[in-house]
């Protein structure tokens, strides 16, 4: 992105400023990474009560098949992504990621069975790149970009209640279910789920009414608005990948521990396996395992480990064994806490590393991921 | 005597010895600080070296060196607890104590008007 171009704006822009949020530039867009309250205590509120973000800078996409049969479409989008999208059901989301021809990650998204056409979320700074991509591989469906929306991520123990406020109906929803709402009259769509590690909801809205459902929600006594700086720590704290950091062309889904996301039916043996780019890899891969993977570091002292901190056997610095993708300091964990790719000699839970910050090897423990509990309603 | 410098320290001279610390602007900018790492009692300092680390949630950032001197004392207060500079930044929450190798070289910092202006 070069510096001349103008940074976009969503439509809950004017709000952000008026709340007095601190704005940066994110993937092309001048965007809140913190409000007022700050970082910290913007975190520890979502994990309580009820976060609002705006996450407007997100593709959302429509895929429809020209048959217009959403079978056509999930057809179709299988040949990009490793994930069983003809067993998601109406009303249905799935994580899936797509992948190139070297079994890399080209971007992370989530994909929605809306019966008669997929609906897919991509991430900002991919989302050009992610629309050319179907466009030029799904021949049989019309890809579009939807300029004309926003995106709500309302998310915490309370979101719940907050938002039932608005629409009663979404106590009855579950994790991963998709449904249409009307939020003040606007045709809304509405998940259950989003990137903190809580239960909460990803909530598409008419830009024209975006100001409007946002300050509704934030009436609510238990709901403050959250910036991108929790947003990333709340994601860390719950072992979630950001596409670019832990993720990216040079990490294969195996590599990054998430093959929990390719389902039986695209795996070796299943209905339909493999048929995505760089499937010869993956596959091979979810047989035989990788070189390296992606744990979860937990640092033993209090000092944070940041991204792209050098992975030592020892504590001399002796043997570089890995690299850091994303680390900080975990607020709900109250210390530091970190992921990145070791090799498979040291995946085990427990083991002990050393980090570099500042020309010292601090010592880190191979944890489990999440650091923290998911309240996810399942 | 108060002084300040543009990189947002405030030092407090007695005889030789500075007191040095972040001002309630860095920390108001730095937001919510979560560590703090100080130099170590004996070491010499160079001004504009790295002196000491402080972090919040996002990012790490450097307090430099105000002056050339040597550190005497630091304030353990602050790493056991990094809250307190948030919360008193100009009073308890002092960095270190340097004794300065000129002290006539604290005549060229900023004074508290200086430093307001610089900040408004």
């Amino acid at each position: 992105m070069d510096d001349q171009t103008p940074l976009k704006k969503t439509p809950l822009h004017a709000l952000h400023l008026s709340l007095g949020a601190k704005m940066v530039p994110f993937a092309g867009y001048d965007m809140p990474v913190q409000y007022p309250a700050g970082v910290l205590k913007e975190h520890l509120h979502t994990r309580a009560a009820a976060g609002l973000f705006d996450v407007s800078h997100m593709g959302q996409v429509i895929v429809k098949a020209k048959s217009g049969s959403c079978e056509d479409a999930a057809r179709a989008l299988e040949s990009l992504v490793p994930v069983d999208i003809l067993g998601l059901k109406p009303g249905r989301q799935r994580y899936g990621f797509f992948t190139d021809e070297n079994g890399g990650i080209l971007d992370d998204l989530m994909i929605t069975n809306r019966g008669d056409h997929l609906f897919v979320v991509v991430n900002a700074a991919c989302k050009e790149a992610d629309v050319a991509h179907m466009k030029a591989h799904l021949s049989g469906c019309d890809v579009t970009l939807l300029e004309d929306r926003a995106l709500l991520a309302l998310q915490g123990p309370r979101a719940a209640s907050a938002l039932a406020g608005l629409w009663p109906e979404v106590t009855a929803m579950k994790f991963m279910d998709v449904r249409d709402a009307s939020l003040l009259d606007a045709a809304c769509i509405i998940s259950r789920s989003g990137y903190s590690g809580e239960d909460g909801f990803e909530i598409s809205v008419p830009s024209a009414q975006a100001e409007q459902i946002a300050k509704a929600l934030l009436e609510h006594p238990d709901c403050q608005p959250i910036g991108l700086g929790a947003r990333d720590s709340l994601r860390l704290e719950a072992g979630l990948c950001l596409y670019g950091n832990d993720i990216d062309t040079t990490t294969s889904p195996i590599e990054a521990s998430l093959e929990w996301a390719i389902q039986k039916a695209r795996r070796m043996g299943g209905e339909r396996a493999g048929g995505f780019p760089g499937a010869d890899r993956i596959l091979d891969e979810l047989t035989n395992g990788t070189s390296r993977r992606r744990v979860g570091l937990k640092p033993e002292g209090k000092a944070p480990v940041r991204g792209h901190s050098k992975l030592f056997a020892d504590g001399e610095g002796g043997t570089e064994i890995g690299e850091v993708t994303s680390g900080g300091f975990g607020p709900s964990v109250e210390g530091p806490v970190a992921m990145g790719y070791v090799p498979t000699d040291y995946v085990a839970p427990g083991k002990q590393i050393f980090a570099e910050v500042r020309g010292k090897y601090l010592p880190v423990t191979v944890s489990a991921l999440p650091f923290i509990t998911p309240t996810y309603k399942r | 005597m108060l002084k300040f410098t543009a990189e947002h320290e405030w030092l407090k001279l007695e005889g030789d010895v500075a007191t040095v610390g972040i001002t309630t602007h860095a920390a108001e900018q730095l937001g919510d600080l979560v560590f703090v790492e100080l130099p170590e009692v004996g070491s010499q300092l160079s001004k504009d070296g790295n002196a000491a680390t402080v972090e919040s949630v996002k990012a790490a950032s450097d307090v430099y060196c105000p002056l050339d001197g040597e550190v005497i004392e630091v304030n353990q207060a602050i790493v056991d607890d990094p809250s307190i500079v948030n919360s008193d930044p100009q009073g308890a929450a002092w960095f270190f104590k340097l004794k300065l190798k000129n002290p006539a070289d604290a005549d060229a910092l900023l004074d508290e008007t200086a430093y307001q202006e610089l900040i408004a």
